[in-house]
């Protein structure tokens, strides 16, 4: 009995010391996986944090300068002049030069970079579009200072030559430079989407005798749509944010025109501006550029949300 | 002035130099940041409160003289009888903002074609000697124009914009005479059209825009040695280095006084907080020599 007994102890023992043993490498092994969700979940969240930190602050300082400033008056009044003695805070003219910049780079970024993205996806010989797609990407690298400058120093005096009357500040040339330089942007994503779309789909057109021209148009860029757009909206907020180019080219002037040929300021370039001259804190010069900064974020935000209703309106299942 | 200190004293001291307008730079000066302070008008009173709030005493000592330019397009053809004190108000008092927009409704004689301002920004000492100087008070401007402190902006603006006007410091026009046209002004209507030059400011007579310009020591700054000989080499090389920087330099005995009001440390402006439009080199000299 005891012969059987002893076994079985040792055989418990043996088991006791397994499990403890399975137990130790669980918990190390839990404790570590614990440990690196914990990491991973910080990382997802600072960019979170990040953004609700930036909309607080913006909030809270705006709430000061819609103190002094009914926000009727900003929403209607068409001039803006917080820095000098007739102070007027009409948001309108920073609104009216954003949104015209951003139409202007449009118009030549979205034919552009579709057309680009056409040819790369369903034309290109594969050595043409190993070459031409990092030339593009670079588009993407260079600083947007230079870009200001090349407005300014080279686009300006060309489109002169073409209406003499255009100011030397205007908002025709910051925007199609802008335009130019969202092109990678439009045209990369797109052409993702395109070449995302199955090669059955194509199979099929040609074998309904369609060229390949009509099976771009018809049958691939349909068929991509939802990708497109959110090419188009991608640009739109890049066109939206930009500073250096206006800055440097539009003249930061707030100017209420819906017409490109005239200089103008952006919420963009307003801000810059104003934050290198040094404003004392508190002040409603110093409040006005968070008021700002959040028109800019709700236009972006606004855009955002588009872009996402229209991705689900057009998404086709395969 | 601090490149060619530095260049004196064989990289053994440094000196930072920043950039912002005369407003900025006095916040800083007053907030103990920065030890010599550039000025293109004398110190206000809000700002004497300042500095006396964080107890910076400071000595004052004129450097320049600069002539405050309004410059026009070279195509520009009707201003070449020069503008009137009148007219500058009409075009940049603060009711013109988005009323005056032509340079027809300035005077009739003049062509109908739109009317683009250039100018400093709210921060700087040469808007608010302006205004001071055109429309009657300091700090009161329209806000609809292309305000920048960068001159070199305007400068752009100005050159490529045939119904373009625009004031700035007499170095950018100097720098810039071929893409730029200076405008003689009249004081007094009826009185003489003078244009912006060395001569016109040295004699007087190109007012009411012609300005001193100044710096500010910080006292306490003042005792460690690079700055005093920082400040001193400044007085000792000012007229050569003033004319390079195409301001016109005071009379050698204006920094000859300046060295004793150093040497003396006379504390405080002469200005009393306000700003004197009009004031021509005699009269700086005079009212320095009263210390």
């Amino acid at each position: 009995m005891t012969h059987g007994i002893a076994p079985a102890g040792l055989e418990a023992a043996g088991l006791r010391t397994q499990t403890r043993l399975v137990q130790g490498v669980d918990r190390s092994r839990r404790v570590r996986e614990r440990l690196i969700e914990a990491v991973l979940f910080l990382c997802a969240f600072s960019a979170v944090a990040t953004t609700v930190a930036i909309v607080v602050i913006l909030v809270y300082e705006s709430l000061g300068f819609f103190e002094t400033v009914s926000v009727v008056d900003f929403l209607t009044d068409t001039q803006w002049t917080p820095l000098f003695e007739d102070a007027h805070y009409g948001i309108l003219p920073l609104v009216s030069g954003t949104v015209v910049t951003a139409a202007v780079a449009l118009s030549v970024a979205v034919p552009l970079g579709l057309v680009t993205a056409i040819y790369l996806s369903e034309f290109a010989p594969h050595r043409v579009r190993e070459t031409v797609k990092p030339f593009l990407e670079l588009l993407e690298g260079v600083p947007t200072v230079v870009y200001g400058y090349f407005a300014l120093l080279l686009v300006t005096p060309l489109l002169q030559r073409v209406f003499p009357d255009l100011p030397g500040f205007n908002m025709l040339s910051p925007g199609i430079v802008i335009g130019i330089m969202i092109i990678p942007y439009v045209s990369s994503v797109s052409e993702d989407a395109m070449r995302a779309v199955p090669m059955a789909l194509r199979e099929a057109a040609y074998a309904m005798g369609a060229t390949r021209f009509q099976t771009a148009v018809t049958v691939v860029l349909p068929a991509a749509t939802s990708g497109v757009v959110a090419a188009f909206i991608l640009g739109v907020s890049r066109a939206i944010g930009e500073t250096m180019v206006v800055a440097v080219a539009a003249g930061q002037q707030p100017n209420f025109t819906w017409n490109p040929m005239e200089s103008a300021a952006t919420i963009t370039a307003y801000i810059v501006q104003v934050a290198l001259g040094d404003l004392p804190h508190g002040s409603i010069g110093y409040q006005s550029i968070f008021a700002a900064g959040l028109v800019l974020v709700l236009m972006t935000l606004l855009f955002n949300v588009l872009g996402h209703l229209l991705r689900r309106r057009f998404r086709e299942r395969y | 002035m601090a490149e060619d200190f530095q260049k004196a004293e064989r990289g053994r001291v440094r000196v930072t130099v920043g950039i912002s307008g005369t407003g900025g730079g006095f916040r800083k000066f007053c907030r103990n940041e920065t030890d010599v302070q550039n000025a293109s008008r004398p110190i206000t009173k809000g700002e004497m409160a300042e500095c006396a709030k964080a107890g910076v005493q400071y000595i004052e000592l004129p450097v320049a003289f600069d002539a405050l330019t309004v410059v026009v397009n070279p195509s520009n053809n009707w201003l070449d009888n020069g503008i009137s004190v009148a007219e500058l108000r009409r075009i940049w008092e603060p009711g013109a903002q988005g009323k005056i927009t032509t340079w027809k409704q300035v005077n009739p004689s003049w062509p109908d074609m739109p009317l683009r301002l250039y100018g400093p920004g709210a921060d700087s000492g040469t808007f608010e000697y302006f205004t001071e100087a055109t429309v009657g008070k300091a700090r009161s401007s329209r806000g609809d124009y292309t305000a920048s402190e960068d001159d070199n902006v305007l400068v752009q603006g100005v050159s490529r914009d045939k119904g373009g006007l625009g004031y700035f410091g007499f170095a950018y026009y100097a720098e810039n005479r071929g893409r730029l046209k200076a405008v003689p002004i009249i004081w007094k209507d009826g009185g003489k059209a003078v244009p912006p030059s060395i001569e016109t400011v040295e004699n007087g007579t190109y007012q009411p825009l012609s300005r001193p310009i100044f710096i500010y020591i910080n006292a306490k700054s003042l005792e460690r040695p690079e700055v005093s000989q920082f400040v001193e080499y400044y007085m000792k090389n000012a007229p050569r280095l003033v004319k390079e920087v195409k301001y016109v330099p005071l009379p050698e005995r204006a920094y000859a006084h300046n060295l004793q009001v150093l040497a003396r440390r006379v504390l405080g402006t002469r200005f009393g907080g306000e700003n004197r439009v009009g004031l021509t080199i005699d009269e700086l000299i005079k009212l320095e020599a009263k210390l």
